[in-house]
């Protein structure tokens, strides 16, 4: 199963052969992707426009206007992928793009509902915020030319990723919010370091398993018929469940320190192959369970909310299930097909445009447009996925797992918190959610994920993975 | 590494479907469960989404839905509030729904089976869907009157009309104002409710039909004497003996006419006179030889013990189903348990005025699609037959023999017609102030109005008023009101 780590000739960097393949190549994805788009951006007016007939009553073009520049915005990064990227993936992009606008149209209806207007409306933040999302993924997309740049700076993504992460703990830099001192402020914008900093972990992940991935998988000891690592192999994880802990503790953030640990775990096992360590990292997440529960409040108030949510104790409680029930309520009002955009009542359930946009749109759109909204997600994590199957080294292979996983990850962790799979966590639902650092962070994933499809299939087959 | 891929794959997939799952078990499976909690507040607020119906007197409204910006979409309001806050009830966003508001919701809603394709109809057309409208059968000229005659008593009176059961009049006070119910601030809703319930006065309860129920006393001899006049064995001219004290069977217990005297001169005393000068002692001879199953029956012919749907649901005015002699001889003049609310004393008059036919009581005269058509139209319903005719004939005689030959109700004669009547003066207890009652019915040979007014808490004199002076006249405005139409 594993592949000879032989670096692939930089054919993309060096230049005429790749020159020479993309003059011969057809621009067959990019006509795909180009009606995949058309199709996309008319479901986003088309919501759009039936968030301002169920609201208004009326339509108002001047939102529909402003959001045509982002389609202009996303059209710009489809025009540049035809010259830096044409072997790219063709569903990346209209997917990514489709999310965004329902979740635009979303915020919006909420705004409207709210009576929210200027700034004080997150739509025009989340709509400034994508812009500024597509220019990011526009300069990912143009200046990496390919992931082995990325791969050089291996530990500088790391080191990277730990700056980040303690911005928020920087006195007068950080601040705290709902209790979550995950937020950093700079004048009247805020943002949330640690979104962009798990792009950079996946990278620091995938670079530093590529190298250790031998030691890691064949050296150790036999316990209970399983090969645990050496202890020194043992440091990175550690240090990384430490991480974790300490973004839970200190940040109380505990669905970003699931997610950072998770992601971890996946790229060790796909890395090394090995189920112990999974074992391993699975009781170490019990361990913290068990830890913070017994010792962290708002922790075990998570747990309680979750499995005792209709009792009134904790639907009445300050931080009780209130929100939670709420969201249930919305998406029961939905039903199958919903009460259609702008026709629902989202904006019962506090913070309906963050956290709950999915109980929001699932009021509105009904099970009928969650589906179709996880089905959705299904199809950017598989491409993500199949690069993963396809990819012809190491560290792509493993960057594309881990970046696609973190979306899938992320996803279950906010959608189940909200459906009350799992006890419910602060995180936002990718691309839909308003939120502007996740949107930058998932636009950015999203470039790199079209940048490795690229580079996969630009690229000679010279390695049988 | 692709072994470990596709694992990692099927950990997504499984992710997913644990998402696929659960939505479709929140919005399919338990979806109708979470609509019903009650604390969903999107089901109130989609109870807002229609214009709820009018309440309806006399073609007018006296609550109604008017559209308004807020996310409620229309603003529920009573006009002439504190006069009709009994029968409307409150329609509020967190403390439920009471009267008419309550009773009939299905109706105003829309929500009810019938009025479905209406709704569908009103969809495909464009319109607005619409609850549909209550018209009650109140007068709202008595009412005011009634309202207004109350003035500072806490009290009731309820008019029916006794050849239908059409409650024409259903006044309680202290009133209040269902408007302070109706708005979408919850704070300020549950700030109101609370100050109501915290009111000693009880300004909540419809004293016509519910609340702590009053002794009936004398206006309960009614009972009586059609329990007597039933039997076969009695006539007007029966008599009893006449002491000034009368000691109940089996105690030391001595019981006394509210003269503290005999029952007028003689040795012995008629029923009528008995009943005309509301002589305690003869009626406690009448119920202890009557025997208690047999009061029991003549009351619950006449709607003792059964709980009416006028559509608010009544409380069962009691007569005891258990009680030794001596409980009996006080019964038998309306006191001990028995206890009754003005509606089922009107019920007792109007069966007298009709023939000895008790008719089942409502207020709703008919339920009017919003393009006013008729979805459902009143009819009379015949509750039982609690007297023979001829007895309802001979109460009539004695009836308007007390209100003509009587000291203690000269306050309702009416010049030019003939009314007939009764009071009650109920004891509550050593030191209690007394209950006032007036029943009766108006013109008594032909009769229209069926009245019973109902003053507590001694009308404010303790022990010394007297249902003359206090419940006897307002019967007589209301009737004089209804009469001079």
């Amino acid at each position: 199963m594993s592949a000879p780590v032989t670096p692939a000739p930089d054919f993309a960097l060096t230049g005429s052969i790749g020159k020479l393949k993309r003059a011969k190549v057809p621009q067959r994805m990019r006509n795909v992707e180009l009606v995949l788009l058309i199709v996309a951006c008319g479901i986003n007016v088309g919501s759009l426009v039936l968030v301002q007939l169920g609201v208004l009553g009326v339509v108002d073009g001047g939102p529909l206007a402003i959001c045509g520049l982002l389609t202009v915005l996303v059209l710009a990064i489809h025009v540049a992928m035809r010259f830096v990227a044409p072997q790219a993936d063709a569903l990346i992009l209209p997917v990514a793009t489709v999310l965004n606008g329902l979740g635009i149209a979303e915020i919006y209806r909420i705004d409207l509902a709210l009576g929210n207007e200027g700034w004080d409306a997150l739509a025009n933040k989340q709509i400034a915020w994508t812009a500024l999302a597509l220019g990011a993924a526009f300069a990912t997309i143009v200046l990496i030319r390919h992931q082995r740049v990325l791969q050089r700076y291996t530990y500088i993504f790391g080191l990277v990723a730990v700056i980040l992460l303690i911005l928020p703990m920087i006195p007068g830099l950080g601040i705290e919010v709902n209790g979550a001192r995950v937020w950093i402020q700079i004048g009247t914008l805020t943002f949330q370091p640690g979104e962009i900093a798990k792009i950079a972990l996946a990278i620091f992940f995938a670079g530093y398993l590529v190298q250790r991935r031998e030691s890691l998988s064949m050296v150790g000891k036999s316990f209970l018929g399983m090969r645990f690592p050496r202890g020194r192999d043992l440091g990175p994880i550690l240090v990384v469940w430490a991480m974790s802990m300490a973004v839970i503790v200190f940040q109380r953030d505990l669905g970003t320190g699931l997610l950072y640990f998770g992601l971890f775990l996946v790229m060790l096992y796909v890395a090394t192959g090995r189920g112990s360590w999974v074992i391993l990292g699975l009781s170490l997440v019990g361990l913290g369970a068990v830890l913070a529960n017994q010792f962290l409040d708002y922790v075990h108030g998570r747990f309680a909310n979750w499995y005792d949510a209709f009792n009134p104790e904790n639907f009445n409680g300050y931080g009780g299930s209130y929100q939670l029930v709420q969201g249930l309520f919305g998406l029961a009002h939905g039903g199958v097909i919903g009460t259609g955009l702008g026709e629902g009542l989202p904006e019962v359930t506090p913070v309906a445009q963050s956290d709950y946009i999915i109980a929001s749109l699932g009021e509105e759109l009904g099970l009928a447009g969650i589906f179709a909204i996880l089905c959705l997600y299904l199809l950017l994590v598989g491409r993500g996925l199949r690069i993963g199957f396809a990819g012809h080294d190491d560290f792509s292979k493993l960057l594309a797992v881990g970046l696609s996983f973190t979306i899938a990850l992320q996803c279950f962790i906010v959608i189940g918190g909200v459906m009350r799979v799992i006890p419910l966590t602060g995180l936002t639902t990718p691309f839909l959610a308003a939120g502007g650092s996740s949107l930058v962070a998932n636009w950015m994933i999203a470039a790199l994920l079209l940048r490795l499809s690229d580079s996969l299939r630009n690229e000679p087959r010279l390695v049988v993975g | 590494m692709n072994r470990e891929l596709k694992r990692v794959t099927f950990v997504v997939i499984g992710m997913f479907l644990a998402l696929f799952l659960a939505s479709s078990v929140i919005q399919v499976a338990v979806a109708d469960q979470l609509y019903a909690d009650s604390r969903n507040t999107r089901t109130i607020f989609d109870s807002y989404r229609y214009q709820r119906g009018a309440i309806l007197v006399a073609g007018s409204p006296i609550a109604q839905s008017v559209p308004t910006d807020d996310n409620y979409r229309y603003q529920r309001t009573y006009l002439n509030p504190f006069t009709y806050a009994n029968v409307t009830g409150y329609f509020t966003l967190n403390q439920g729904m009471t009267g008419i508001e309550g009773a009939m919701n299905s109706y105003l809603s829309g929500k009810t089976g019938s009025q479905f394709l209406n709704q569908v109809n009103a969809i495909l057309t464009g319109q607005e869907p619409q609850g549909a409208s209550v018209g009650l059968s109140l007068d709202p000229v008595m009412q005011q009157v009634a309202f207004d005659e109350l003035a500072n008593y806490e009290g009731a009176v309820i008019v029916t009309e006794p050849s239908t059961g059409k409650i024409l009049v259903m006044a309680s006070k202290p009133g209040y104002d269902p408007n302070a119910l109706a708005s979408h601030n919850t704070d300020d809703v549950i700030a109101s409710y609370d100050a109501l319930i915290a009111d000693p006065q009880q300004p909540l309860i419809d004293k016509t039909i519910t609340g702590d129920m009053n002794p009936p006393g004398s206006v309960f001899k009614l009972v009586m004497v059609a329990a007597a006049l039933e039997s076969g064995k009695y006539t007007p001219d029966s008599t009893f003996d006449n002491p000034s004290q009368y000691r109940l069977p089996g105690t030391d217990v001595f019981i006394e006419n509210s003269t503290h005297t005999s029952c007028g001169p003689g040795a012995t005393v008629t029923l009528a006179t008995a009943l005309r000068l509301s002589c305690n002692i003869p009626f406690a001879e009448l119920g202890l030889e009557l025997g208690r199953k047999a009061i029991l029956d003549q009351a619950k012919k006449f709607g003792f013990n059964t709980s009416f749907d006028v559509p608010m649901t009544t409380a069962a005015s009691e007569f005891p189903v258990v009680m030794n002699e001596p409980q009996t001889a006080l019964a038998s003049f309306g006191q001990y348990d028995v206890r009754a609310t003005p509606l089922q004393i009107a019920m007792v008059s109007a069966a007298v005025a009709n023939g000895g036919k008790v008719m089942y009581p409502t207020v709703v005269d008919q339920v009017l699609e919003p393009t006013l058509k008729p979805i459902s139209q009143f009819e009379a319903k015949e509750y039982s037959q609690a007297m023979s005719a001829e007895t309802a004939a001979t109460m009539t005689q004695m009836m308007i023999n007390n209100v003509d030959n009587s000291n203690l109700i000269t306050n309702v004669r009416i010049d030019g017609v003939k009314v007939a009547g009764k009071t009650g003066t109920a004891e509550n207890g050593d030191g209690e102030p007394y209950t006032f009652w007036f029943t009766g019915f108006a013109p008594a040979d032909a009769p229209r109005y069926a009245i019973t007014v109902l003053i507590e808490n001694g009308a404010g004199l303790g022990q010394s008023g007297y249902a003359n002076d206090t419940a006897v006249p307002i019967a007589r405005k209301v009737l004089e009101a209804g009469l001079n139409k």
